[in-house]
């Protein structure tokens, strides 16, 4: 009887370890099958190539996951990261010194602010669902990025400003030690601050977040500004390791965006999700868009593989929730 | 040798087989038996071996304390929970293992939940059919499923017009609406979980002869309750369980209060409050002209440091309106609030919060509960400054002062780590009755504060109200249950249709002084007097 209880709880033990770790699970089985199948997936390059490769839509992902927790989304990080690239690009071109980087840097992330603020100001004053205010900004944060780089790439040649993207701390490439910070940070201000707990409280129950005291409104317009802060962040790092703002970069990067997020447990329904596991999340798209190339998996055959992993991460996620 | 055992065995078995049978055929007179039922919930025993019973035809009450598992138990008859493996369970004579509502339906068993959801932009005949709309070809029949729904309500005596949309009925008809849909399934037993929790008192006596009528039409009900005067009014036996354990059942007739309260508590227990008195000081809270077109006319009142202050009316006259108001959470158009003496300004709850104001609100999954978050994020909402270290919120202090408050109001729940919807009604309740008292308020506001509550916990929270009632604090109730309000109150402000009827002190508060009161503004709209006449003519009421 007593044996029965105890083997009843270990198991019940076990199944919410596996909730909660199932994707790092997920994601460390699936980096060993590659490293076997592959020779030199497990290099130190390869891990880094792979980083670098997360580190852009994965600081992305971590606003939308702000977004997401609140019962929102943001579908427009990817034009807003073309029209930062643009406008970080036409700053930096032909200047020298880290001053104009960093005005670079800031600028691309004050652009993505203001497209933020945008956003936010119509989703909590407005009371339009952000999934169309979003929608909305993604259509014009790329028309505007097209209308100032007349369509074309523009230069970002400025060498402190390409060694960003280029250069290395200690042997980790900057991209990544600027994800490991911003990770940091987020994870701090999601799970640490009071502002994070009313980004949860919004999300899990909009009318009692009201009553509780919390200003709806202002800690909306805050999740915005920070999504589109960090998607301008984005932009500029990938203006640095591609030599060149270009309108036409993050097409889609909005979606596997959203799909880190989901994939990493966060729920579409509000008032759940986290910074490290959306970083699984990330490092699961990373590992298998590199995995999938070096294997050379037919590009199409990707795109399916892809959507196939989102939806069966929604649907784990809405199993998870159902059980009783 | 191995096949001697073999065929003793199966002999054995056809034995038990045999046994069983007979037991069956003695007790054919019940429409369900439960035999030795469990269910486990992680880190929680929720059902422990339960045995239960259901006589044909009759009023089967079911009680006991909060999270002892009487809805679990309804939720696996009605096959949303799977039991745990040992147990079993006949319907009327037949092994009975629902997988999903519809089975349980088709069965010929019906429930109607603790929280009712219906689609409030279809009509009362829509729901009444949702998903299983009568059709004429590839078409919905309309017109039919009007006139079968009316004829319907029209037996069970429940006035009203079929295609009145759901968002324009009250919370009473719909309960009534969401029984009569139960008997339209050719229901054997129809179980009630909690039905009058959101009622007021004459809509209980309503529902009360609904549920006899019924019970005329030889259809079994099961019905919770934590309410010891409906268990005896309408119950014909009534079985308790205690803390997922099945104690006993018996006929209501042959059974007092005081022995099932035992049964439930384990322990004698008064079932009155008797509150002691406190001193009352100065005027606190003062309310002006409060005005809110459409809800609210005219609010004038005061409460005192120490006094507890209730507010009755029926459902409709704008209680809730006037506390909402008073918070901040809808706030009125014209008329002044003083604290202190001094004129504040409340736009917003933030406002009130300032001026420590708590707000138990009337509608727990509305504006109480965060369901996906945990116990300690639901209790420490309101203000997190006092968790935080250097900016950061500490979880270990929040944790801590979580855990001092679920041991204050013995809130049932394996951690406060534990998300909050998985908690049992009455423990949700508790946790959000926490919530505001770790705001350490002035004044509070109390809007249904015991809805879903059991008899041992309710005396808690009392002497919970009036502990702070005599640390000073102003307290505000809002309640339908008379006893509540006349045993707690120091003065009563009834209401009705939005306006403030008058005060009465608590010596001259009697049931019938407030029930004349309420009652003056309320006359039933046109198109219902209509019907109801329409009925006596045709003699159906
Ligand atoms: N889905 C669930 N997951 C985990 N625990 C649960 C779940 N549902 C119920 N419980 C636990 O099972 C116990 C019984 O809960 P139940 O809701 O059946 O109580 P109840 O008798 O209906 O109480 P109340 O009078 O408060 O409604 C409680 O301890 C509760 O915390
Ligand atoms: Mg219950």
């Amino acid at each position: 009887m007593i044996k029965e209880a105890s083997a009843n709880a270990r198991k019940t033990h076990y199944t919410e370890i596996l909730n909660k770790y199932g994707m790092l699970l997920i994601l460390i089985l699936l980096f060993s099958a590659l490293s076997l199948k592959i020779d030199g997936f497990a290099s130190f390059r390869n891990i880094f190539s792979i980083l670098e490769q997360v580190s852009m839509f994965g600081i992305i992902a971590i606003g939308v996951t702000f977004a997401i927790v609140t019962g929102g989304i943001d579908l427009s990080s990817g034009a807003v990261v073309a029209l930062a690239s643009v406008v970080g690009a036409s700053i930096v071109t032909g200047t020298e010194g880290y001053g104009m980087t960093i005005f670079a840097f800031g600028a691309a992330m004050f652009v993505g602010s203001i497209c933020g603020l945008i956003n936010g100001s119509i989703t909590a004053y407005g009371r339009i669902p952000p999934f169309i205010a979003t929608l909305g900004m993604m259509t014009m944060a790329r028309g505007v990025a097209q209308l100032v780089s007349n369509g074309r790439p523009i230069d970002a040649s400025s060498d402190a400003f390409t060694s960003i993207g280029d250069g290395s701390i200690f042997g980790v490439p900057g991209l990544v030690v600027i994800y490991v910070l911003v990770a940091i940070t987020c994870h701090i201000m999601m799970s640490r601050m009071s502002f994070g707990r009313h980004v949860f409280a919004i999300g899990g129950n909009v009318n009692t977040a009201k009553i509780c005291g919390v200003n709806v409104e202002i800690t909306l317009l805050k999740v915005y500004i920070l999504a589109g802060a960090l998607a301008g962040l984005a932009g500029a790092m990938l203006t640095s390791r591609a030599y060149a703002g270009n309108p036409t970069f993050g097409n889609m990067w909005e979606l596997d965006a959203i799909a880190a997020a989901v994939i990493g447990g966060t729920s579409l329904a509000g008032g759940v999700g986290s910074v490290p596991m959306c970083i699984v999340g990330a490092l699961i798209i990373g590992v298998m868009n590199k995995g999938l190339n070096m294997l050379g998996v037919d590009p199409y055959w990707q795109q399916i593989i892809k959507g196939m992993i989102i939806i069966g991460a929604v649907l784990l996620d809405a199993q998870k929730r159902k059980k009783a | 040798m191995k096949s001697k055992t073999n065929s003793i065995t199966l002999l054995f078995s056809n034995f038990t087989q045999l046994i069983k049978t007979i037991t069956l055929m003695t007790n054919s007179d019940c429409i369900l038996e439960m035999i030795n039922v469990s269910k486990t919930f992680p880190g929680v025993k929720a059902l422990d071996k339960v045995n239960l019973s259901i006589r044909k035809g009759s009023i089967h009450a079911l009680m006991g304390e909060n999270g002892a598992g009487k809805s679990t138990l309804m939720k696996i008859l009605y096959g949303l929970y799977t039991p745990d493996a040992g147990g079993e369970i006949f319907f009327d004579g037949k092994p009975f293992n629902p997988k999903a509502p519809i089975d349980a339906i088709h069965t010929g068993l019906a429930m109607v939940p603790q929280e009712i959801s219906p689609s409030a932009n279809l009509s009362v005949a829509a729901n009444f059919y949702l998903g299983r709309e009568i059709k004429k070809g590839i078409l919905m029949d309309q017109s039919a499923m009007n006139e079968k729904t009316n004829d319907i309500l029209k037996e069970l005596g429940i006035p009203m017009s079929v295609e009145t949309l759901m968002q324009n009925v009250s919370v009473a008809k719909a309960q009534l609406l969401a029984i009569a849909t139960a008997v339209s399934y050719d229901a054997k037993l129809i179980i009630m979980d909690e039905p009058t929790t959101a009622l007021t008192e004459s809509e209980v006596h309503q529902l009360y002869r609904i549920v006899k009528k019924v019970q005329e039409r030889g259809i079994a009900i099961i019905y919770i309750s934590h309410k010891l005067g409906e268990v005896f009014e309408l119950s014909d036996e009534v079985s308790v369980i205690r803390d997922g354990e099945y104690i006993g059942t018996k006929k209501t007739t042959d059974i007092t209060k005081e022995e099932l309260i035992n049964m439930m508590v384990g322990r004698d227990m008064d079932e009155m409050f008797q509150r002691e008195d406190v001193i009352i000081g100065e005027t606190l809270l003062e309310v002006r002209n409060l005005s809110l077109p459409g809800k609210f006319h005219d609010i004038n009142f005061s409460v005192r440091k120490g006094e507890i202050f209730g507010i009755a009316g029926l459902v409709g006259a704008g209680r809730s309106e006037v506390v909402e108001a008073l918070f901040g959470y809808k706030p009125a158009e014209s008329g002044e609030i003083h604290l202190h003496g001094k004129k504040i300004e409340i736009h917003k709850p933030c406002d009130a919060i300032k001026h420590r104001i708590g707000f138990v609100t009337e509608d727990r999954k509305l504006t109480g509960l965060m369901l996906n978050m945990s116990v300690t994020d639901n209790m420490i909402m309101p203000e997190l400054l006092p968790y935080e270290k250097h900016h950061l919120i500490s979880e270990e202090l929040a944790r801590d002062v979580a855990n001092s408050m679920k041991d204050q109001l013995r809130i049932k729940t394996p951690t406060v780590e534990t998300i909050i919807g998985n908690l049992s009604g009455g423990n949700q309740q508790k946790v959000l009755i926490a919530r505001w008292l770790l705001l350490e308020p002035e004044i509070l506001i109390l809007d249904e504060p015991t809805k879903g509550i059991d008899i041992g916990a309710k005396a808690e929270i009392y002497k919970l109200i009036v502990e702070l009632a005599r640390l000073g604090k102003a307290i505000i109730i809002v309640s339908s249950e008379m006893l509540e309000l006349l045993s707690l109150s120091d003065r009563i402000m009834v209401m009705a249709e939005g306006r403030e009827v008058g005060i009465v002190d608590r010596d001259n508060a009697t049931q019938e002084v407030i029930l004349e009161m309420a009652a003056g503004g309320d006359v039933p709209s046109q198109e219902e007097q209509e019907l109801e006449s329409e009925y006596q003519t045709q003699g159906v009421a």
